[in-house]
């Protein structure tokens, strides 16, 4: 575990594979995850790449795998995960597992095209057995009606040979079938009017639903029979059952053919049935059989091809035996690595060992800082802004401390607190548990991924609620107050007939003479000016605390310039920050304890205005009324001129100072390098000058190659640093002003907030205690619960993100802009337990 | 009882608040009846028979007291709303367990 105050040491390394060896070797680095490739090859796109027939085969089985999936949910079947991940598959294994893959995709495609095929053939049948259930019916009322119709025939007409002796005396034909049940209004209409009356449709409709063979939807039919004379009526109503998608089927006229042929199809459908379930049957054994390997296969199939997306970007060498590729790895890592190389080469059975080599690079290494659980939260937070510079110092480890600090400036309420840390300690002592529980839901997972920010939030808010003595808005008095009513001025009658009273501390009239030892004291709850002097002390508090961020920041910038041996950056950028900053707001921090600790309550009618007195040191002004604003110590004119004028000094010093001694440094470069050329050549160019810069790199060109490691000077333009200072230096001069003040967002949340938790208080809570009796008993209960809630909803959840995200604010742009580049890219290895994650999520 | 009332989620909500409930009314009910003077505005304190008694703190001190029962009982109604929260949970638990 390397340390998180920069970030870690990277190398660049060559990677030469053999051949054999290579595809072993990648798989071992991805179960390890510490090495990030280079692509070697980016000009070259998907199809031109060496491993593409490869990378086609395990699409292909992606796709069978997808199939299959979908058959298991089509049936229902359970999938569930494998118990460890599997290691990554040999080369052979993925022959075996493409052979199975296909294997199984043929069988279910046999399985589901001969169950296609059972269900239409059962359908037709089912159909066919209803229209003969129903026939009879037909034929009957329509011999009943035609003999009600005809009563001269005299004589009803015997039931075996009615229909036949009712079709040939009336010349009648029919057609029977079945069609949906929806579309018989408009059938029978279509009819009538088509037909103009002549045919006759007798329908019924089918109790069961049928199953649709193609879309296996249940529909509901009605069998059907029309009656007709002659035939041109056939052909019309044959076309519009067609029209209708009404299957027509073949009714015998005789009731013993009809018998004869019903029970035909009753077996019929038996033996159908039979064979469907079976063939149903064997499909889902076949499923269940493979539903546990489908993860496992899944996650091997990725595995490999990841392997070979990174095989990939290697090089190939001209014998054709190795490959050759470029990685970034960290520098502690390497033994690791050299050991996971080891083991695939022996994993592969080759001879020859892989060899990795470091090299020298002029690319940015990537930014790799190395977390735990804990300090993972933290670093994320710093990296959402911008990932740091190479080895430049992280914030991120005082992250750890001073956000939740300033998070619980603002939020300061021990009985918030206090809730807020039960949460969150929930959440961690479940942690195992419920990381495997994977859940979908983002805001669970962003509150899950922050558990150890809110604890460390929710206990600093105890602390700051204790200072604040704040519970709930209620003020515990724990040790006893320091403010006491002098008997002697406070008769039973000057309380009687006052409604409100002044407490006066000076020599000790209302006053114990020592303070209440932590906090805030308690007596401040009830008086009237509470919120007066509260917001005197939190704003000092709040500038104290910002400024001292803000001095923390300059002196991280020069840890930095230190660490990257930039003594320029030291003299001419440390140096004017920091005297700038102490001279106007140092001194504004000391003029502020001073007033604390020396002005007391008998001076506070001239107790310096500390705001009028810093905008009066600008101003050169120095009035002698009022007594607020005149001078409260001896020499403060010419101390605070001086300070002034020390705090003018910086600006032009922060300005000027660095692309002046830029330029002279450039300047003696180019002279040192054109000295050395010509020592080099042996001759003496007399067009040289000092100024010449363009001539000087013409003439450096084709000396480019003999001066390795020294990279070519970029054409070194004074008015761009110039211009690029100049922006530096109004920014950091207006920023220490503006920042000063945006640091008061401190005191403002925190007002707020007390605001708020008194409001609630009194609206929802003091309703239910100020009813007294049985009905104050029954209110108590039933408010109580309105109150937790909006106590969670608004005070929790509102004004902690509130909190959350202006501490955010203060941490990225009040503090960071002091020190921060935040112009690195982020380490980025190749691990198949990350690649399986990603693409489980889709 | 096979059939919650509640399902997972409102009896797990009314678990948690039930036992807030619990730990705070107790405490709350302990500050009233020490006579925590920073509890003074929340007493149902009716000016009209204070100033008839000659504003007497043993008014003051029996408002208290009142109070202080009204939140101890409200604490057991909450007690009682604990456990039914907490069965209701069990039975949740039981019913998902079997049908999974």
């Amino acid at each position: 575990m390397g340390s998180l105050y920069r970030s870690e040491e990277m190398a660049a390394c060559q990677l030469f594979l053999q051949a054999e060896a290579a595809y072993a070797s990648i798989s071992e680095l991805g179960e390890l995850g510490l090495v990030q490739f280079k692509d070697m090859n980016p000009d070259l796109n998907s199809f031109q790449r060496k491993f593409v027939n490869e990378v086609r085969r395990c699409e292909e089985m992606e796709r069978k795998l997808r199939f299959l999936e979908k058959e298991i949910a089509r049936d229902q079947i359970p999938m569930p995960d494998p118990k460890e991940i599997p290691n990554s598959p040999e080369p052979r294994e993925m022959i075996l597992l493409e052979t199975t893959f296909e294997k199984l995709e043929k069988e279910m495609n046999e399985v589901n095209v001969n169950a296609t095929t059972l269900k239409k053939n059962f359908l037709d049948l089912t159909e066919l057995k209803h229209i003969l259930t129903n026939a009879q019916t037909f034929f009957d009322e329509a011999v009943l009606d035609q003999s009600q119709i005809s009563e001269d025939s005299g004589h009803l007409l015997n039931d075996a040979d009615g229909l036949q002796g009712l079709l040939q005396t009336l010349r009648l034909g029919f057609v029977a079938g079945v069609v949906l049940r929806e579309r018989i209004p408009t059938f029978e209409r279509l009819l009538w009017r088509s037909c103009r009356g002549n045919v006759f449709l007798r329908q019924k409709e089918i109790d069961t639903p049928l199953e649709d063979p193609n879309t296996g939807e249940e529909v509901m039919k009605s069998v059907f029979v029309i009656f007709f004379q002659g035939e041109q009526l056939k052909a019309k109503v044959k076309k519009i059952c067609e029209g209708f998608r009404a299957t027509l089927y073949q009714c015998p006229e005789t009731a013993n053919e009809r018998r004869e042929m019903a029970a035909g199809i009753q077996t019929r459908i038996e033996d159908l049935n039979t064979v469907l379930s079976q063939s149903l049957d064997h499909r889902h054994r076949v499923l269940v059989s493979i539903a546990d390997d489908m993860k496992a296969w899944h996650m091997k199939v990725r595995k490999i091809k990841a392997v070979y997306h990174v095989l990939n970007m290697f090089n190939v060498d001209v014998t054709q035996k190795y490959l050759i590729g470029e990685c970034w790895c960290a520098e502690r890592h390497r033994s690791r690595i050299e050991t996971a190389l080891r083991t695939g080469t022996e994993r592969s059975g080759s001879s020859v060992p892989s060899i990795l080599n470091r090299m020298e690079t002029t690319e940015h290494p990537p930014t790799y800082n190395c977390t735990n659980k804990f300090t993972k939260v933290f670093q994320s937070i710093v990296d959402s802004y911008g990932v740091a510079g190479y080895r430049e110092v992280n914030p991120a480890p005082f992250t750890i401390v001073t956000f939740p600090f300033l998070f619980s400036l603002m939020f300061g309420d021990s009985g918030h607190g206090v809730l807020m840390f039960m949460a969150a300690l929930a959440m961690v002592v479940m942690e195992t548990k419920l990381m495997q529980t994977k859940s979908d839901n983002e805001i669970w997972n962003i509150f899950f991924g922050g558990r150890y920010i809110i604890l460390l939030m929710g206990g600093f808010s105890i602390y700051a609620g204790l200072m604040y003595n704040d519970i709930f808005s209620k003020s515990f008095n724990i040790f006893g107050s320091g403010w006491y009513p002098h008997p002697q001025r406070y008769s039973e009658h000057t309380i009687d007939h006052h409604k409100d009273l002044t407490l006066d501390p000076t020599n000790n009239s209302d006053y114990r003479g020592h303070p209440y030892p932590f906090g805030m004291d308690p007596v401040w709850q009830m008086s009237l000016n509470k919120i007066t002097w509260l917001n005197s002390f939190k704003m000092k508090i709040s500038i104290i605390f910002g400024v001292s961020q803000m001095f923390f920041g300059v002196i991280l910038s020069l840890q930095n310039s230190r660490y990257f041996r930039n003594s320029v950056n030291i003299f001419c950028e440390f140096l004017p920050q920091m005297l700038f900053l102490s001279c106007i707001f140092g001194y504004l921090i000391v003029l502020i304890l001073y007033k604390w600790i020396a002005i007391n309550a008998t001076m506070s009618a001239c107790a310096p205005s500390l705001l009028i007195d810093l905008i009066n040191m600008f101003l050169l002004n120095y009035p002698l009324e009022p007594c607020s604003s005149a001078e409260f110590y001896d020499g403060q004119k010419s101390f605070q001129s001086f300070l002034l004028l020390l705090a003018l000094v910086c600006v032009p010093w922060l300005l000027i100072a660095k692309p002046i001694i830029l330029k002279r440094q450039h300047s003696k470069k180019q002279v040192q390098l054109l000295n050395n050329n010509d020592e080099f050549e042996g001759r003496k160019s007399t067009e040289i000058n000092l100024d010449g810069e363009t001539q000087t790199s013409k003439q450096k060109d084709g000396r480019k190659d003999s001066h390795t490691g020294h990279e070519e000077e970029e054409e070194f333009s004074f008015g761009e640093a110039f211009v690029h200072q100049c922006i530096h230096t109004i920014e950091y001069c207006l920023g220490c002003i503006s920042h000063t003040a945006s640091y008061l967002r401190l005191w403002a949340l925190s007002l707020a907030h007390a605001e708020l938790s008194e409001v609630l208080w009194n609206m929802v809570f003091r309703v239910a205690l100020k009813m007294s009796g049985y009905t104050g008993l029954i209110a108590i209960f039933i408010l109580f619960t309105p109150w937790a809630v909006l106590t969670i909803a608004i005070l929790l959840l509102m004004e902690g993100l509130s909190a959350f995200l202006h501490t955010l604010r203060l941490h990225w742009v009040e503090f960071q802009s002091k020190f921060y580049k935040g112009d690195g890219y982020l380490f980025d290895p190749f691990r198949f337990d990350k690649i399986i994650e990603v693409s489980a999520d889709d | 009882m096979t059939v919650p009332c509640c399902g997972p989620k409102c009896s797990a909500f009314c678990a948690i608040i039930s036992f807030w409930g619990i730990i705070m009314l107790a405490l709350l009910g302990i500050f009233f009846y020490i006579e925590a003077p920073a509890l003074a505005e929340d007493l149902p304190i009716d000016e009209d028979v204070w100033a008839a008694g000659n504003y007497n703190y043993t008014y003051v001190s029996d408002l208290y007291k009142q109070v202080a029962v009204n939140c101890w009982i409200a604490t057991g109604l909450y007690g009682a709303t604990f456990i039914f929260s907490c069965i209701m949970l069990k039975i949740n638990l039981r019913s998902s367990y079997s049908s999974s």
